[in-house]
């Protein structure tokens, strides 16, 4: 009959209160952001479960969902109908290029930005910033223009060399480069290390993450191009993933299963960057809205 | 302040270092830029060359051209339909994320998946879903006994089709975007809010909102120019029509300049085309930045 008792009674029965309570809406939550993630990702789950349908089965109504009898063919049909193949080459070479292009320029402009001191380094900083209020399709005529006169038309350089620089990149770097400690950079001097070498055996390796950042930005951005390589490329072996994908739109029938697989196969390389970059990719996005 | 011998040597060794980057933006975008400003004033052949002085003639033309107009009024429509609703969403579904459960990134990797998603490859599936007798989307409409437009066939429908697909293309960074700015909130905020009475709607209007309103605002910038840039969803969805109805500015640029061979006219388009850019990027730079709340 003591307190004691009524009090563990009572807080038994609270524990029980709780205790179910907490599940169910954990579950709910759950249950949510399943339904709600599926819905956001449903076009690209259709995209391939229609990969793996015949055009004949596509054609029935209702409209399938899930393939009755799922087959590889749309695959092999593609790769007789374009040459996927090249375009993926085609693609990891301009975007690598771009890459490496973007991450030497970059880092040695973000170098002269963060440890350099010189007149005039401000005026400068703000020359590179203003290039991303620039949009590069109001200068894309001028841009063709350069390209058919070097002879650039339907090759590699066409596609990277305009796009081997990048202010947002340069920034994201400064701003790395910038946490690197000044005694380094003082130490170095002292051991009468050269500049160059100082930036290739210090500051390169401590600011990997946000190299990393604008490598993904870079290829991503690169990769997932439209516009110019539809404008500087005619021949069929120079097309890149994107037009190359994109033709079999204008074809005289549309085979959707073919179209499909053709998307998934040019999709999968970006999602595999997403899922191995994510933190990078987040990085890269989230910089120009939080203030640093 | 004149410039010493060592001013301009360290000038040099700047300028050594920045010249990759610099060449690159000179010959890619500061000379293009200079060149469609002059472009705009030349007659050009189809090849390009410039043959003769035309004054502001170009522009004359765009201010009384009707298609020039409904262009603007189709770019216009395109960023209301697109962007508003493209951030509210991106908000609710970003909100949802930002819970602290077990395995909460599968679901934030599924929701940002289309960050990865060419514009061309979400187009070439919504083509698909937008089909009037193969796609999905007009057989879900009939479940609940709504008859499904022609999508890319009427004129007023067709704009909202590529909306709809732009949407679901900037989804993904709209999300992260607000995610990672609501994960920015201190908790302190909504435990003291809470202690005010604060629940629900009440907390989300009063306090979520006003805490994410750097991120609103970025995305609000970034879409909308990200809109008037937008080329491949048109392109490949409806290439500027049905009569003109999703002919924007950007697609008119390359109806002009690529198809028509009018440089001259298409860079008085372009010159429109960089101011519309331009002063939204100096509205964020310092109109928004000031009013809206920081931490």
């Amino acid at each position: 009959m003591s307190a004691t008792t009524v009090q563990g009674t009572r807080a038994v029965a609270l524990q029980r209160q709780r205790r179910p309570a907490l599940p169910v809406r954990k579950v709910g939550s759950y249950v949510l952001l399943a339904v709600v993630a599926i819905l956001v990702a449903f076009p690209l789950l259709l995209a391939l479960s229609y990969s793996f349908m015949s055009e004949s089965e596509i054609a029935t109504f209702p409209p399938p969902v899930l393939p009755m009898h799922p087959s590889l063919d749309n695959y092999q049909k593609v790769l007789g109908a374009i040459p996927i193949g090249r375009y993926l080459l085609n693609s990891f070479i301009v975007s690598t290029a771009v890459v490496i292009g973007q991450l030497v320029t970059a880092s040695l402009a973000a170098y002269a930005f963060s440890f350099l001191v010189f007149r005039g380094r401000q005026v400068l900083f703000f020359l590179f910033l203003s290039t991303l209020m620039i949009p590069w399709e109001a200068t894309i005529i001028p841009n063709y223009m350069t390209i058919r006169t070097l002879g650039w038309l339907d090759t590699y350089q066409g596609l990277a060399v305009p796009f081997m620089a990048t202010a947002f990149g340069t920034f994201l770097l400064r701003q790395a480069f910038m946490q690197i400690p000044r005694e380094l950079w003082d130490a170095a001097r002292i051991d009468g290390s050269t500049t160059l070498r100082f930036l290739r055996d210090v500051v390169v390796p401590l600011s990997r993450p946000a190299l990393g950042t604008v490598a993904i930005y870079g290829f991503l951005s690169t990769y997932n191009q439209y516009f110019w390589p539809l404008l500087i490329t005619n021949e069929t072996l120079m097309r890149t993933t994107q037009v190359g994908i994109a033709q079999l739109r204008f074809e005289e029938s549309l085979r959707w299963g073919l179209v499909m697989a053709g998307v998934i196969m040019v999709a999968v390389p970006t999602l595999a960057l997403l899922v191995l970059g994510q933190r990078q990719l987040i990085r890269g996005l989230t910089a120009g809205a939080v203030k640093g | 302040m004149r410039w010493t011998a060592r001013d301009l040597r360290s000038l040099a060794v700047g300028l050594a270092y920045l010249a990759p980057a610099l060449f690159i933006f000179v010959v890619f975008v500061f000379i293009p830029l200079g060149r469609t400003f002059y472009l705009s004033f030349y007659n050009t052949r189809s090849t390009g060359l410039v043959t003769t002085f035309n004054g502001i003639d170009h522009y004359i033309d765009l201010i009384t051209s009707q298609t020039f107009r409904s262009g603007l009024v189709a770019t216009g429509l395109f960023a209301l339909y697109t962007v508003p609703l493209g951030i509210a969403l991106g908000l609710v579904l970003a909100v949802l994320l930002n819970q602290r459960l077990r395995g909460i990134n599968i679901f934030r990797t599924m929701m940002a998946s289309t960050i990865a998603i060419s514009a061309a490859v979400g187009s070439l599936i919504w083509l698909l879903l937008f089909n009037p007798s193969l796609g999905l989307l007009n057989y879900v409409l009939s479940l609940f006994g709504v008859r499904g437009p022609e999508w890319l066939i009427q004129p007023a429908i067709a704009i909202i089709a590529v909306s709809i697909t732009t949407i679901w293309l900037t989804l993904g960074t709209n999300i992260i975007v607000l995610l990672s700015g609501l994960q920015g909130i201190p908790e302190e905020v909504y435990e003291a809010a809470r202690l005010d009475g604060a629940r629900g709607v009440r907390m989300f209007t009063r306090i979520t909102i006003p805490m994410v309103s750097p991120s609103l605002f970025f995305l609000l910038v970034v879409d909308t120019v990200a809109v008037l840039q937008a080329f491949t969803q048109i392109h490949l969805l409806t290439r500027g029509g049905p009569v003109d109805a999703t002919r924007t500015l950007v697609y008119s640029i390359y109806l002009d300049a690529f198809q028509n061979f009018q440089f001259g006219f298409a860079s008085a388009e372009s010159v429109v085309l960089f101011v519309l850019v331009l002063v939204l990027t100096l509205i964020q730079f310092r109109f928004v930045e000031r009013r809206v709340h920081y931490q």
